[in-house]
């Protein structure tokens, strides 16, 4: 679906890519299935259509489409149990650190799938194929956030277990991944203390869309001006239900309580 | 630049109402656009020249409809001007609050030839 992946010609469709296809030989996944703009009705000049102006009136949403893909996703997740998140964050939150970090310590105990995305590389890929995680990478090109079309594509190619969790990194952008539905169960925000304490305020959509917001690199308090409460009561603000866990991702502080929260909401739904 | 992708929807949504009425272009498109969409003004005009080039919407007219942001308290229940997701309730300060209108972003109607 052309409409919500920001591309506009062809070459900037997005890549589904997985890394065991692509590993040594460097073939490109030039997979434009998604691109079925129809152009057919457009300068025909058959004529017969009236010269009459006639009104259609449509009152549909726009997002519709990617709204579509969503509830499918989410059918797709409920049918083989799979507990989805969405993982969101501005560039450098430590959005991969904070993932790698879950991953490595639950993977024992839990099944984790992977979808990795970014306008380019494989770089995020690569880290988690390295903790032994069955991982997908979306490439948006020139698109800024994942929708639920590309999340389906990808879904295809990765095929998790059941019963399993399914994590998706989305593109680091705090704005326009918040209005892209993908399916999810729940969307985690992240921020960190390198950033600035009123996050929550600039970029409101994010926070008032997702249900866990982690606050990382707590390790760091010491030496940056960020303070937590306040960025929990802008926070709160946009969401009074938004549910924090403060960690570095790094040191491992913190995790556990995270940890503790996911296994339980697994157990419950 | 979400505005992009916003703007090739309304295309997308456009090609497709004009095949099914064999119709050539679009002369008018009328959307309506919440005040808590998502959707900055500028940046959707920004996006909206190279969104319909070489498309049914190229020369077409845009008429807008931006409709207000209204909130409901949970606590007081009283409704109110929501300018920003994070507004609190005039009266009695309390966060919680329903959104009862605002979130809009539709294509209402188009006028084809």
């Amino acid at each position: 679906m052309c409409t919500t992946c920001g591309c506009g010609v062809d070459d900037n469709g997005a890549k589904i890519i997985d890394l065991k296809e692509t590993n040594g030989h460097h073939s490109h996944d030039h997979d434009h299935g998604h691109h079925h703009h129809s152009h057919d009705g457009e300068h025909t000049h058959d004529h017969d259509h009236d010269h009459l102006h006639r009104v259609i009136e449509l009152e549909r949403d726009i997002l519709q489409q990617n709204d579509l893909s969503a509830a499918r996703n989410r059918g797709y997740f409920e049918a083989k149990q799979i507990t989805a998140i969405n993982l969101v964050s501005s560039p450098g939150s430590g959005k991969t650190t904070f993932l790698e970090r879950s991953l490595s310590d639950l993977k024992k105990e839990i099944d984790f799938h992977v979808i990795e995305g970014d306008q380019q590389t494989l770089n995020d890929a690569k880290r988690i194929e390295a903790i032994e995680i069955p991982v997908i990478q979306i490439n948006t090109g020139k698109g800024c956030h994942l929708d639920g079309d590309m999340v389906q594509r990808a879904l295809k190619k990765l095929d998790p277990n059941n019963g399993s969790v399914v994590m998706i990194e989305n593109v680091g952008n705090l704005v326009c991944p918040s209005m892209f539905d993908l399916g999810e169960n729940f969307r985690v925000v992240i921020i960190s203390t390198t950033e600035g304490d009123d996050k929550p305020i600039k970029y409101p959509d994010m926070f008032h869309g997702s249900q866990v917001c982690i606050i990382n690199k707590i390790d760091l308090l010491p030496y940056v001006n960020f303070d937590v409460e306040v960025a929990k009561d802008y926070a709160r603000k946009l969401n009074p239900d938004l549910i924090f866990f403060e960690v570095s991702a790094t040191t491992g502080e913190g995790m556990e309580s995270w940890y503790k929260w996911l296994k339980n909401y697994m157990n419950k739904n | 630049m979400h505005e992009m992708s916003i703007a090739l929807g309304i295309v997308r949504i456009a090609e497709d109402e004009v095949k099914k009425a064999k119709a050539s272009k679009v002369e008018v498109i009328e959307l309506t656009i919440g005040e808590l969409s998502g959707v900055e003004k500028e940046a959707l005009d920004f996006a909206w020249p190279v969104a319909v080039k070489e498309t049914v919407l190229e020369g077409a007219e845009r008429k807008v409809d931006y409709i207000k942001g209204i909130g409901k308290c949970s606590e007081c229940q009283l409704e109110f001007h929501l300018k920003n997701l994070h507004d609190a309730c005039p009266d009695c300060n309390s966060y919680f609050k329903d959104i009862l209108q605002g979130k809009e972003l539709k294509v209402i109607a188009l006028e084809v030839v």
